[in-house]
């Protein structure tokens, strides 16, 4: 899916043969799942060599996503940001607007990519989990396209705090299933979407929604949402004659985040910032969805990576405000690049991420979705401290319609 | 069991309690009935008393799942069993010291331990197949650690003389059959059905038809289980194969004593060893 390196990489080589990422990733799953993967990973490399599978896909992006999303320089923000900065300080602001793709979310380009894959696996109904609903109602809009059934595992609690994602993915014609077990969220979401596919494995596609999961999941969702890092590449030559500087991105499973940072990993002047959710601070037990900063390796859902769990190796809930930030877990890749040192990751707390969001609502016209909102507090920290030469793109994966309910009910407002 | 793979299939040569015990069960001309609990559930005494009574009860072998707070392969039953155990305290220590006590009063009973990677991988792998070893377990399913990630657990179980015993699925092709096959010890565990633990019945006749073409790539005894829920059932997977494991039919059984809390009444380890009476007299019926 991207364009072909232009000099030799060692931070875009991989994943190897096993799907290792170092000592991250690979395929840790039951033996009934295996030849599933296997050929999953088998189909997903015949499809990149053709280049019919490419052009139909990108034919999708450019005519029914809305592709390229926008690269925007955010002014007032960037203003704002100034204001409080010592003299020649503040960092100039972009967002890569892939809120404004179709369904709201990054989500789609993935989900496109792996639908087209399904069909020419000749699977008859896909599967997929969802957290926020965003990946959820992205895999219900490309059924919708393709005329596939679709059944959505969500966790209770996420069906009850995002009733209206929930509402257009039935529109859609997609079946949601409300996950009980656990504490109900997108971790139960992805236990019970795996069981559901080992006992419907022969004609059941299951679209994963972010780069985590078991090999070839983590590689091929990269390379689709890499699409946002290799626009963002050439929008910013375009703008600023330059590539950017520093790039901030959400980090729940990692999936925008990886998309944007990719393309730009060999390029060692650009800096990478990925925002992980804080929760009520990184300190709390269980109070914080931060797998990176506050978990340690080990092997969940079919991978080997950064979790938050205790001294036992059971998993934790994790927690965010944003029900697409609160995995336990994080892509196996960026686990590989937090142990290289080449992205920082860092971390935001839900009240940070809150401020945040209104504040780009109301400097930019642009209400984010809560999982961008915790990029840009990062931002607001971070842009200060910066010369105003510094370019910064923060990837806004999201809009934020869904979110203005919860944050309705945080502000203290009813309707 | 077929008469000609019990004439030309030697026992596994690893002198442990699990090539014993098939050795044994095959002069007796029969299959194994391996029962299978929770560890700590609903607690950990009445779960020590259930492990004690299986054997008397017509155990053969005894599969011990360790809980997980994500049991991808699992169904509701076992899934609800593991937060039993883990909400009465359940790691995998506690485990290791469950199946010492049971070697005080029993030293010939196979055991295995069936559970997810990760609580290993945080004991630490090498230290735990050393101590599941000194506790007397002898074998290990690990559900999420196909040959191609065993790495990491196999040659440590090897040099601790503990068992790696393998699935095989309804999936498995002949191609991956002989990786799986080649990775395993013990013996080989057929899932019966494509799905998880205690959600549908197997198929006979699948089960005939399967077996064998595991048998042809394989000396190792085989073992059926997911799907075998009756004694009828176990009777007829355990002479099509060299035994029948019974889980969530057993924990199904016993969760109905539980109180409304999920605690145990003083019926609850009876109920499931009752049951496994009822499953050992179907294994052990003529043929």
């Amino acid at each position: 899916m991207n364009k072909p390196l232009t000099r030799p990489n060692t931070y875009r080589s991989g994943p190897d043969a096993a799907g290792k990422f170092g000592g991250f990733g690979g395929r840790y799953v039951a033996e009934t799942l295996m030849p599933l993967i296997l050929e999953v990973e088998q189909a997903y490399n015949a499809a990149k060599a053709d280049p019919t599978f490419d052009a139909e896909w990108r034919r999708l992006l450019t005519h029914y996503v809305g592709r390229p999303s926008p690269l925007w320089y955010a002014e007032r923000v960037t203003e704002h940001l100034r204001a409080e900065a010592a003299p020649g300080m503040g960092a100039k602001v972009y967002f890569k607007r892939d809120e404004l793709n179709h369904t709201g979310a990054h989500k789609i380009n993935a989900v496109l990519g792996q639908i087209l894959l399904a069909k020419r696996m000749g699977k008859k109904r896909i599967i997929a989990e969802t957290g926020a609903g965003q990946h959820g109602v992205a895999t219900a809009t490309a059924c919708a396209l393709f005329n596939l059934p679709c059944t959505v595992f969500m966790g209770a609690t996420d069906v009850a705090r995002q009733q209206p994602n929930v509402f257009r993915m039935k529109l859609l014609g997609a079946e949601v299933v409300a996950v009980e077990s656990g504490a109900a969220t997108l971790k139960d979401a992805m236990n019970e979407a795996l069981r559901h596919w080992v006992a419907n494995v022969e004609d059941t596609y299951y679209c994963i929604g972010t780069v985590a999961g078991p090999h070839p999941y983590p590689v091929m969702v990269r390379d689709f949402q890499s699409v946002i890092g290799s626009e963002t590449r050439a929008q910013m030559m375009e703008a600023e004659g330059r590539l950017p500087d520093v790039l901030v991105a959400a980090i729940g499973g990692g999936s925008n985040a990886m998309g944007l940072f990719h393309p730009f990993l060999d390029d060692a002047d650009v800096r990478m910032l990925g925002v992980e959710a804080g929760g009520h601070g990184v300190d709390t037990v269980t109070g914080h969805a931060a797998s990176l900063t506050g978990g340690r390796p080990g092997v969940l859902h079919g991978n080997r990576t950064y979790l938050l769990q205790d001294e036992h190796g059971q998993i934790l809930e994790g927690h965010s405000i944003s029900a697409g930030l609160d995995y336990p877990g994080v892509g196996p890749e960026h686990a590989w690049l937090h142990e290289l040192g080449r992205v920082e990751y860092v971390n935001a707390t839900d009240d940070e991420a809150l401020a945040a969001f209104q504040l780009c609502s109301r400097l930019e016209g642009i209400i984010p979705a809560l999982e961008p909102a915790h990029a840009l507090a990062h931002v607001i920290k971070v842009a200060p401290t910066l010369p105003e030469s510094t370019l910064i793109v923060m990837n806004m994966c999201g809009r934020g319609d869904k979110d203005i309910f919860t944050v309705a009910r945080l502000l203290g407002e009813e309707f | 069991m077929s008469a000609t793979a019990t004439e030309t299939r030697p026992v596994a040569a690893t002198g442990s309690r699990i090539a014993a015990r098939f050795a044994k069960l095959r002069a007796e001309g029969r299959g194994a009935l391996i029962p299978f609990l929770e560890a700590y559930d609903p607690d950990r005494a009445t779960s020590m008393e259930i492990l004690r009574g299986m054997p008397g009860a017509g155990a053969d072998l005894i599969e011990i799942g360790v809980p997980f707070t994500d049991p991808m392969a699992d169904g509701p039953i076992i899934q609800l069993a593991g937060q039993r155990g883990l909400k009465a305290g359940a790691t995998l220590g506690g485990t290791l010291e469950m199946v010492r006590e049971f070697r005080a009063g029993d030293s010939e009973t196979p055991v295995i331990l069936m559970g997810y990677l990760n609580p290993i991988l945080s004991y630490g792998a090498e230290r735990f197949v050393a101590d599941a070893a000194s506790a007397g377990v002898d074998g290990l399913i690990v559900v999420d650690m196909p040959p191609e990630e065993a790495e990491v657990l196999a040659p440590h179980a090897q040099a601790a003389g503990l068992d790696i015993i393998r699935l095989v699925a309804p999936t498995t092709d002949a191609a991956r059959l002989k990786v799986v096959l080649n990775a395993s010890s013990g013996f080989v565990y057929y899932v019966a059905i494509t799905g998880i633990t205690g959600t549908r019945s197997a198929d006979p006749a699948a089960l005939e038809a399967a077996i064998p073409r595991i048998r042809a790539h394989t000396d190792l005894p085989i073992c059926i289980g997911f799907g075998v829920r009756t004694p009828e059932q176990a009777g007829h997977a355990a002479r099509v194969s060299d035994g029948a494991v019974v889980a969530s039919a057993l924990i199904e059984t016993m969760s109905r004593t539980l109180d409304s809390e999920g605690r145990a009444t003083p019926g609850t380890a009876q109920a499931m060893l009752d049951q496994v009476r009822a499953l050992a007299a179907a294994v052990r019926a003529p043929r």
